[in-house]
């Protein structure tokens, strides 16, 4: 992209409340989450520092409250706080994981498929039409729970199994509209190779389109890990996740521990919130067709 | 139109042999069906004799061969867990998730498609805005999360709505046994209906909003206006029409979402259905009884692909198929 566009594009995004609103909240998560072992009241995950009499505390403003626990504890006497920034490194590690792999492959995929068609093109919408239909969802739960494997690396490889449909659709559409431009047949009038093609000329046209993709995509993935662990086929009782947490909660809803389910729910779904206002924002950005006044929200 | 139904019916049918020939590895090759027949106490000899009976010492295409011929039976084996053809007991699951499903697709489409429509009309009125507001939330927020939230407000809190099961229920034909017909029914099906819809609303709403949007602009709808057609006509007959092909192709599209959700939305009410049923197979390994739905249930989804298509003919006449 160009110097000017980046720039443009830049200060369109500081002047929409929502996408910045948005940015904000990413970019908060994204720090806590990194330095989750540094600014954390406690590390939930060791064992020394847990201690079951702690188990239950209500938030510190309600009466029963702890000092060191802002947000109250769990069953096990683990700081809901400290238990929600470790989540979200879970929460995020997982989504780049597989953005970045689905991303990856999808992009090659989706641009052989494209540029060369033949058999290679029908295998890649065939691929895509059956997963499509078998959602990316129901296709987690069905190999996580026949695998019996749990873990970070285990549930990226099984998202994006089926994920990587997704962009390699999206990279063949945007090959597709640009093969046949005047600048490509130019290009190779002027006798370049199909490798140079791609990388310069098809490749710069089909990037925003990915990048909107790889936004919602992230958000997606971000619901689908804590599904998958709310339902106890994504990761495993020792890694940290905001499914899980939910999942736990669900035990003391009569008891009325609400802090349990509602401080890790609302983590979620800001979460979410914040990287589908980006994705907004970044869809009218790359598509100027759709007018900036008549934009809902 | 002809051709291509037999090309996607092949199609189709080349899918179900690669899930069926997914389903034989996971049945023959993961975890060992002899022992989970014999039981732990078999011996060496008898565990001998159930892999003959299963046919586990012959050559591996006799055994996905005998597996095939069984499968077009409906025989998938016995259920380890409740030692009944597995295929009967999803069955008998059916129309519970069925019934939710229905009703969840009813909510979403009505209330997604005229909200929708709503919001185009005046896109910066306050209400619009609101709606808006919650249409992020609801494609943002997990399912789980939506149906444990209603559950913690109208079941426990208030009071008003019960949190978990089906309700009474009263038998129509067969084996089909129905929460629709009873007030105790009706009224256990609204939170898991609402939870299993809230996202496709949300998807849905903004599709339609997209939509009209766009169509709003087109000049025929100017020329419509100018007309002085009543805004009724112009809306529904001349913008909401052509607005709503898109949202036709994402309804057909959502069907293995739907199941998908259906199984979340089963496990946090414990409704009796399908996919409450395939996670306790999941948690007991009971092979037989995952192999059968996901047979099931890809036929399922492929079969109401299939239709869509061939119902998408009559909605969009500009698509051909050759």
């Amino acid at each position: 992209m160009y110097k000017a566009r980046r720039g443009r594009m830049l200060r369109h995004f500081l002047r929409d409340p929502s996408a910045l609103v948005g940015g904000v909240i990413l970019l908060l998560t994204i720090i806590g989450a990194l330095f989750a072992p540094l600014i954390s009241p406690q590390n939930p995950y060791d064992l020394e520092k847990v201690r079951l009499e702690d188990a239950l505390k209500p938030p510190v403003w309600m009466p029963g409250g702890q000092k060191p626990f802002l947000l109250g504890t769990d069953e096990q006497g683990r700081d809901i706080l400290s238990t929600i920034l470790y989540g979200c490194r879970t929460s995020l590690s997982v989504a780049f994981g597989v953005v970045l792999l689905a991303g990856s492959f999808g992009l090659v995929m989706g641009l052989l498929a494209g540029f060369f068609g033949g058999i290679l093109d029908a295998f890649v919408m065939r691929m895509a039409d059956i997963f499509y239909s078998f959602s990316t969802t129901l296709m987690a739960i069905l190999v996580l729970g026949l695998l019996k494997k749990k873990g970070i690396p285990v549930l990226i490889l099984a998202i994006s199994l089926t994920d990587w449909v997704r962009y390699a659709r999206t990279l063949r559409g945007a090959v597709l509209a640009v093969k046949e431009e005047d600048y490509v047949s130019a290009a190779r009038a002027l006798g370049a190779g199909n490798l140079r093609i791609l990388l310069r000329h098809v490749l710069p046209n089909a990037v925003p389109p990915l990048l909107v993709i790889a936004a919602v995509d992230f958000g997606v993935v971000i619901m689908l890990e804590a599904t998958l662990s709310f339902l106890g086929v994504g990761l495993p009782v020792t890694e940290p996740s905001l499914g899980m947490m939910i999942s736990i909660g669900r035990k003391y809803v009569y008891a009325g521990k609400w802090w349990l389910i509602v401080f890790p729910g609302i983590t979620l779904t800001a979460l979410v919130v914040s990287i589908n206002l980006i994705a907004d924002w970044l869809r009218e950005e790359i598509n100027p067709r759709i007018q900036r006044a008549v934009k809902g929200l | 139109m002809g051709a291509y139904l037999v090309r996607r019916l092949a199609q189709g049918i080349l899918v179900l042999l690669a899930v069926s020939f997914i389903c034989f590895v996971i049945f023959q090759y993961m975890g060992d069906p002899a022992g989970a027949l014999a039981g732990r106490y078999a011996t060496p000899k008898q565990l001998e004799l159930v892999r003959k009976k299963l046919g586990l010492d012959k050559p591996f295409y006799v055994q996905y061969l005998i597996f095939l011929k069984n499968a077009l039976h409906g025989n998938f084996g016995m259920s380890f867990v409740s030692r009944l053809p597995a295929m009967q007991v999803i069955i008998e699951r059916l129309p519970a998730t069925l019934e939710l499903s229905l009703m969840a697709m009813l909510l979403a489409i009505g209330l997604g498609v005229s909200l929708g429509v709503l919001v185009s009309i005046a896109p910066d009125s306050l209400v619009s805005r609101l709606i808006m507001a919650g249409s992020l939330i609801g494609i943002s927020i997990p399912t789980f999360l939506t149906g444990i939230l209603l559950i913690m407000v109208f079941a426990v809190d208030l009071r008003v709505l019960p949190p978990f099961g089906r309700g009474e229920v009263v038998r129509i034909f067969g084996s089909w046994r129905s929460g629709l017909l009873t007030w105790d029914g009706l009224k256990h099906l609204i939170l898991p209906a609402i939870t299993l819809s809230s996202y496709q609303l949300a998807v849905l709403l903004r599709l339609t909003r997209a939509g009209m949007m766009e169509v709003l602009g087109e000049d025929y709808i100017k020329t419509a206006w100018a007309k002085g057609l009543p805004q009724r006509a112009v809306l529904f007959k001349h913008a909401l029409r052509n607005a709503l092909i898109p949202v036709v192709t994402v309804i057909g599209l959502q069907f293995g979402e739907l199941i998908a959700f259906s199984i979340v939305t089963e496990t946090v009410f414990q409704w009796p259905g399908m996919g409450n049923l395939l996670l306790s197979a999941i948690y007991e390994s009971d092979q037989p009884v995952i192999v059968s739905y996901i047979t099931f249930v890809s036929l399922i989804i492929l079969g109401l692909n299939l239709l869509v298509d061939v119902l998408y003919v009559f909605i969009n006449p500009k698509i051909r198929y050759v």
